[in-house]
């Protein structure tokens, strides 16, 4: 089947998810009396008073098939409830936070990327020696460290100790000369409209900020690329066409370059779903761990507070993300090898 | 059943790989260093009378962490917590947590899965899609949601991650029954009219589970460690509760140390944190070993 039909099927599959997603948060929401889910909308303690004015007003007591036509329009529409733990609407909470986490991950996948696909073949094409011994046993120590534990001996030797790659997203100078002289916020990551602004004091601040979180989150993440890449190599290097390119004559890291890792790389894309997921995973504890208010403080902040509609908002957010990075990987996956078009 | 001398020559070939391969060796030592310390947690670690032994003691209400000393191995943590204590009850929580939650996913799991295996048809479309549903949200963010819905605490994190970890081993299971579902000898069991239940435990169930039980065993220290990042969120264990990734919470007001000695509180992030990270590792260690060991097309290359 050609791709376009292939990317038809799969962008029909994905509303269907996502409907599937929220009929299961709307059927959990229905354990919660009408008072209860009332609360999700008000914004202040005097609004407690009106609760019968927000029940009627959002068909909190009305049967659940009219309920879920709309809250489900509600949702379209961006209304989320309110967040009592970041006091602002949860849509808007979202917005505002989301662009740090942006920055964190921006800097974060490159580094990855790099530190696990190089790793990863140089371990392979050096079987056996103490580079493939050491990235053996980083990449198993890596998948049993505990997030929080290295967010926490990075920030205590690197901030504790040394002084340097501060916690939060600013320094509190950047920040008070950003309230007196305001740049024009092109994308919301600081690094980018720093730059854009010539403001390149702000650029480099939050690079200095962001440096260590994307450093954990990538050093942690990078564990699954590696290994996948090594034994993803070390199968295509015993293939027949490598063996036929060496005969040929060409030079051992042309063959690796241009042959191997090509063929190699593929199912690091299959993976690449399990990684973003990671990532989102990483991300909210990495955030907390490093003050950086991003997407993941604000979870966790929520979830703390047990901020209902915060906790669910996210939710909804991370799982549009998810299926929307596994479709474009399922995509991809098609287009690059074309033995797989079902 | 069937002679047994090919049953021991294959036991015999495993254990000659496990003797060859180091590091399965190490993580089999650290398991069963870590389940020694956690069975005899009230002989190395007495409880108090009339408390709850999960409860950590506190000596004092000094929130300044105490250094190592002659009366406390590892020192104290914030608020005069016994860090001893809590790390070593905190090791019998961890394994506790994750015995029951692969014990809840393994029943929810082989059920659904051989069910859905089975039948076929819209039973196995149905719990397909829901799987599918349950595979859109992150497993971390979806036990969060879960937690802050129904309550926090150590009962509810179990709950939260047997929801949200059943969906993998269904899916496995039920691979692994449309494998041998096809086989010769469950043709036979139908032929002779054997009832669904009875194919379905007596010869479908002992050669499909193998992969399912080997997979949830491997688990078992990502599940310690999505435990602990639940119990580091504050979404765990209440106040004072032994839980080694709560103890890590404890310390993060502490990494700074005191003006002039940055390291002054290094024991109290870096002796939980160094309980998990060899518990996890010893079962990633065994579990990695275990699956080039027992899978069958890598066992004699």
């Amino acid at each position: 089947m050609s791709v376009r039909k292939y990317l038809a099927r799969r962008l029909l599959m994905l509303p269907l998810i996502l409907l599937g997603v929220i009929l299961i948060v709307f059927t959990i929401l229905q354990c919660f009396s009408p008072a209860q889910r009332a609360i999700a909308y008000i914004q202040s303690t005097e609004d407690m008073l009106y609760i019968n004015d927000i029940i009627k007003k959002y068909h909190l007591d009305d049967p659940p098939y009219i309920q879920f036509l709309y809250w489900f329009d509600n949702l379209l529409h961006g209304n989320l409830g309110f967040s009592v733990s970041a006091r602002m609407p949860v849509s808007q909470a979202i917005l505002t936070f989301f662009p740090a986490t942006v920055e964190l991950v921006m800097l974060a996948i490159p580094l990855l990327l790099i530190i696990g696909t190089l790793f990863g073949i140089l371990s392979a094409v050096y079987r056996d020696s103490l580079i493939d011994h050491f990235v053996r046993v980083f990449s198993i120590g890596a998948w049993s460290m505990p997030t929080f534990w290295s967010g926490i001996i990075l920030l205590a030797i690197f901030y504790g100790g040394l002084g340097m790659f501060p916690p939060g997203r600013l320094s509190t100078q950047i920040a008070l000369s950003l309230i007196q002289n305001p740049i024009h916020q092109y994308t919301g990551i600081y690094i980018i409209d720093g730059v854009l602004n010539g403001r390149f004091d702000v650029a480099w601040d939050s690079l200095n900020h962001v440096f260590l979180p994307s450093l954990n989150l990538a050093i942690l993440s990078s564990a699954l690329p590696m290994r996948i890449m090594r034994s993803s190599m070390l199968e295509v290097l015993g293939k027949d066409y490598i063996a036929a390119a060496k005969a040929k004559g060409l030079s051992k890291w042309v063959v690796i370059w241009k042959h191997a890792v090509k063929n190699a790389i593929i199912p690091l894309i299959t993976v690449s779903g399990i990684m973003v997921a990671n990532l989102l995973t990483g991300v909210v504890i990495t955030e907390t761990v490093f003050a950086y208010p991003g997407l993941g403080y604000f979870a966790a902040g929520a979830a703390r507070s047990l901020d209902m509609p915060g906790v669910l908002g996210f939710a909804i957010f991370a799982a549009v993300i998810y299926t929307i990075v596994n479709l474009v990987v399922d995509l991809l996956y098609a287009v690059i090898d074309p033995r797989i078009r079902y | 059943m069937g002679s047994l001398k090919p049953i021991i020559s294959e036991l015999k070939f495993t254990f000659k790989r496990i003797r060859q391969s180091p590091l399965s060796i190490a993580g089999l030592i650290i398991i069963m260093f870590y389940v020694a310390l956690a069975i005899a947690a009230p002989i190395l670690a007495p409880p108090q009378p009339d408390r709850d032994p999960y409860i950590i003691p506190n000596y004092g209400i000094s929130p300044i962490p105490q250094p190592p000393s002659s009366q406390f191995i590892f020192g104290t943590t914030e608020g005069q917590y016994d860090l001893y204590y809590g790390c070593i009850w905190g090791v019998r929580t961890a394994l506790r947590t994750g015995i029951m939650v692969t014990i809840g996913v393994l029943i929810i799991g082989i059920v659904i899965g051989c069910i859905a295996g089975y039948y076929g048809g819209k039973i196995d479309e149905i719990f397909m899609r829901i799987t599918d549903i349950f595979y859109a949200v992150p497993t971390l963010v979806l036990a969060m949601a879960i937690i802050v819905l129904f309550g926090v605490g150590i009962d509810n994190v179990i709950k939260a991650m047997i929801i949200t970890g059943w969906p993998t081993y269904a899916r496995l299971m039920r691979g692994e029954v449309l494998r041998v579902k096809n086989e010769d000898y469950v043709l036979a069991a139908r032929a002779v009219g054997c009832s669904d239940y009875r194919i379905i435990t007596k010869h479908i169930l002992p050669n499909a589970i193998y992969p399912v039980i080997i997979m949830a065993t491997m688990n078992i220290g990502n599940i310690v460690l999505a435990a602990s990042a639940l119990s580091f969120l504050g979404l765990g264990s209440p106040r004072g509760y032994a839980d080694l990734g709560w103890l890590i919470s404890l310390s993060r007001n502490w990494i700074l140390g005191l003006p002039g000695n940055p390291f002054a509180f290094w024991h109290t992030y870096t002796i939980p944190g160094l309980f998990i990270f060899t518990f996890v590792l010893g079962w990633n260690l065994l579990g990695d070993a275990f699956r080039d060991m027992l899978d069958p097309l890598i066992r004699r290359r």
